[in-house]
């Protein structure tokens, strides 16, 4: 009896702090700290959850009101995602914005908050044609897409090969998901472009097993290696490319696969991998020292901080970044400091976060300058090459941003986002 | 004192045979029914809906088209996974093609084709038997997932191979795509699950029935009475995978509203509805609906506690619900072997003579 009225008296004290009596913007955060694509999930989740508890504490939140981030493990499976929009959703006043980190789950959130009128953010990832604000007035992917990925990928591998990729091959070694099939309609049309032969190697989830898949590169020596893998799958992949001794410049990887977890476990072999990225890697800028004070000395830090500075980290902080300016944005234009989810749509969609801006809050040149627009919600579309640097442990930055073939990307995008307007009968707004 | 037969007589054959023998239980039977069908539709929200009660009513069907294979016809299956996606791909194919179609038509048509892939992956069945079955069977998992994801025409050539239910509406009323209102979607699946479960126990304990058990229980012997082994088997696979293509097609149509294969209906998925069957009782159309309900929902309720009142770290109850889960069946496993529906069986055994057993 007295243990059942202990765990009665937790129980309402629970319930009594998870209800707080005032105003709040709820960032929701649907993170996987479990299986098989941990590894990367952690420290994006970690990097989100310390910036948004920089804001509260450094900044007292955004415009005197604090951000709530409830956090729900997804484990990456798009089923466990549906019962954490469903339980996140009504959370306080209403989640404000979406960011899955799961193209899958995007795909599946993609009609449920377009219903529900949640603004979904699919940061560098997600469905491209989502870049189409016409068709998808909810969902953004700002500041790059898969497409993007695929184009500079290929803009790198004609640099190598001096300006010229006919006759070569090129195998794109992908996670079997709409995540890894996203880049093959580009790689298609950009094959028949450049004359190169493009190879189709997929990885079932979750990608621990692909011995067969580096037997058929090693017998058909490909040129160069394009993957989108993600969570063990890239560390695996990256061990056996060193097995079969493949050129590892010669690996691209697109920008999730290209973080610490993946290459340290494969040692010296992994020298010289290169990955695509669009964050800072480091904490050299003036926001770490505040996030040592406010977040990690404060004993607020969602990790252990042995993560901060990594690549998926700062992406994930890049992440909050851009969604505590768009909560800012929305705050400004209605004059609201709480804000709701339609504000924050319209904040989202008025988006400008300058170089100048980003040094203003102790984070210059942390990633690309965004700026989106009615008709535009996938930002600029640049990203540059980054290599790995196995005996000092460390990512170094090869070439500058790297401009995306929007020319060819946007003609794609828009013929998908009309197919999928016409599945769902969406009329096209017109965007002024 | 609440529950026993005394006065309660059975003067005809039918009543003597009846599913619930002994009044209080058919009471509890149709009040719960009238609860289901009555009171829950009103009282739903879209969290309810679709993270507890559309999972629980699919996988009830997919763990009684199992227990139809598994446990009345004792032909092990471990194919589950892949003739949900038949069912998925065959409805969304069918909402495609036949935009007019209701969606009634579209799931049942799904389980049709579901049962006709079923039958042509039940040919081993014929010559195999046992774990060489569950091997065979396995095959036809990774088979069926390989097919969707190589042939676009299946994902009507999406670049991404997910494929996404378009809006459908019954009565006016959608039930498929985002704009569904959960009453609408959970009276539509609990229609198609409590019909089917009715045919489902209606069927096994009739001729039918009678012949996947007796090829159960032995089956050189149930030759030589006169049951048709290939029949029996086959029909079991159709029948089984009807059932389970219907509960695919429900859980892409009106539960996910997308789905991509390897995800959603992977070799995992095939584990998962065997050990529902398991948990809750081979040969048993209760032990479907436990088991399911045990593996659905345990889940749900633990992560609401330790995240949602407790406030543990998601990590961290994610891990120790793994744990309990695991703890919980090998616990049930030993002190019940034959499920919770066996687990039920004795309660009642006991009921009856309570309060003063001999």
């Amino acid at each position: 009896m007295k243990m059942k009225s202990m765990l009665l008296a937790a129980a309402v004290a629970a319930t009594m702090g998870a209800t707080p009596a005032f105003a709040e913007l709820v960032f929701p955060s649907l993170s996987y700290r479990t299986g098989p694509y941990a590894p990367n999930g952690i420290p994006f989740a970690d990097g989100y959850a310390d910036y948004l508890t920089l804001v509260n504490e450094r900044d007292g939140g955004v415009g005197g009101v604090m951000i709530s981030n409830p956090e729900c493990e997804t484990g990456y499976n798009t089923e466990k995602g549906v019962e954490c929009y469903e339980s996140t959703k009504g959370e306080g006043s209403g989640a404000l914005i979406y960011q899955p980190l799961s193209t899958g789950i995007t795909y599946q959130l993609i009609p449920k908050v377009t219903a529900d009128g949640i603004p979904l953010h699919s940061m560098a990832y997600g469905r491209t044609s989502a870049m189409n604000g016409k068709v998808f007035d909810w969902v953004f992917n700002y500041p790059a897409n898969y497409w993007d990925g695929a184009t500079i990928a290929v803009q790198h591998a004609k640099d190598m090969s001096g300006g010229d990729l006919n006759g070569k091959k090129i195998a794109l070694v992908y996670h079997n998901s709409a995540y890894g099939k996203e880049p093959i309609r580009t790689l298609e049309e950009k094959a028949k472009t450049e004359g190169f032969e493009l190879m189709l190697i997929p990885v079932d989830h979750p990608g621990q097993e692909q011995k067969s898949q580096w037997l058929q590169i090693r017998r058909e020596r490909p040129d160069f290696v394009f993957m989108w893998g993600w969570g063990v799958m890239n560390a695996v992949a990256i061990q056996e490319a060193a097995n079969i001794r493949f050129p590892m410049d010669h690996f691209i990887g697109i920008w999730w696969s290209g973080a610490e977890q993946d290459v340290l476990p494969v040692g010296d072999g992994a020298n010289g991998y290169k990955s695509l990225n669009f964050t800072y890697v480091g904490t050299d800028k003036p926001v770490f020292a505040d996030i040592q004070k406010h977040v990690v000395d404060a004993g607020k830090a969602a990790g252990d901080g042995s993560n901060i500075g990594t690549v998926q980290y700062n992406r994930g902080m890049y992440a909050a970044m851009l969604a505590v300016e768009a909560a800012r944005k929305a705050q400004e234009l209605t004059g609201k400091t709480e804000i709701t989810a339609a504000d924050m749509r319209e904040g989202m969609e008025h988006l400008d976060v300058s170089d100048d801006r980003m040094a203003e809050i102790g984070m210059p040149g942390f990633g690309p300058a965004v700026s989106v627009t009615c008709a535009n919600h996938g930002g600029s579309g640049a990203a540059l090459v980054q290599q790995w640097d196995a005996s000092a442990k460390k990512w170094n930055a090869i070439t500058d941003l790297i401009a995306s073939n929007r020319d060819l990307v946007t003609k794609l995008a828009l013929e998908d986002a009309a197919a999928f307007a016409a599945e769902n009968n969406i009329t096209p707004r017109a965007c002024n | 004192m609440l529950y026993r037969e005394a006065g309660d007589f059975k003067t005809t054959y039918s009543l003597d045979q009846q599913t619930f023998p002994i009044r209080s239980e058919r009471w509890l039977f149709w009040l719960f029914i009238a609860f289901a069908f009555l009171v829950v539709p009103f009282l739903i929200n879209d969290y309810w809906n679709k993270a507890v009660l559309m999972p629980l009513l699919i996988y009830c069907m997919a763990a009684l088209g199992l227990n139809i294979l598994v446990g009345y016809c004792g032909q092990v299956s471990l194919g589950t996974g892949g003739f949900m996606a038949v069912g998925a791909f065959a409805a969304y194919k069918l909402m495609t093609s036949f935009p007019g179609m209701d969606m009634f038509s579209v799931t049942i048509l799904s389980g049709v084709i579901t049962a006709a892939v079923g039958v042509l992956f039940g040919l081993p069945s014929l010559r195999i038997k046992g774990f060489y079955l569950a091997v065979a069977t396995l095959a036809s998992q990774f088979f069926l997932v390989w097919m969707f994801n190589k042939f676009a025409w299946f994902y009507n050539y999406s670049a991404s191979g997910q494929i996404t239910a378009p809006e459908r509406t019954i009565f006016g009323y959608a039930v498929t795509g985002p704009n569904t209102l959960p009453w609408a979607t959970y009276l539509f699946s609990l229609t198609i699950v409590f019909v089917f479960a009715w045919v489902a126990r209606n069927l096994t304990r009739g001729r039918l029935g009678r012949s996947w058990m007796a090829i159960r229980d032995m089956d050189i012997a149930a030759e030589i009475i006169g049951v048709s082994p290939l029949r029996a088997k086959l029909s079991a696979f159709a029948v089984s995978s009807f059932y389970i293509g219907m509960a695919g097609a429900m859980f892409f149509a009106n539960y996910l509203g997308a789905a991509e294969v390897t995800e959603a209906f992977g070799i995992d998925k095939s584990f998962l509805v065997l050990f529902m069957v398991i948990i809750g009782g081979l040969g048993s159309i209760l032990g479907s609906f436990l088991g399911a309900g045990f593996l659905v929902l345990l889940p749900v309720l633990l992560k609401n506690i330790m995240v949602n009142q407790l406030g543990w770290p998601t990590d961290l109850a994610a891990h120790i619900q793994i744990m309990l889960i695991g703890g919980l069946i090998v616990f049930f496993l030993i002190v019940e072997p034959h499920g919770l529906a066996q687990l039920w069986r004795i309660t009642k055994e006991k009921l009856r003579l309570w309060p003063f057993p001999y």
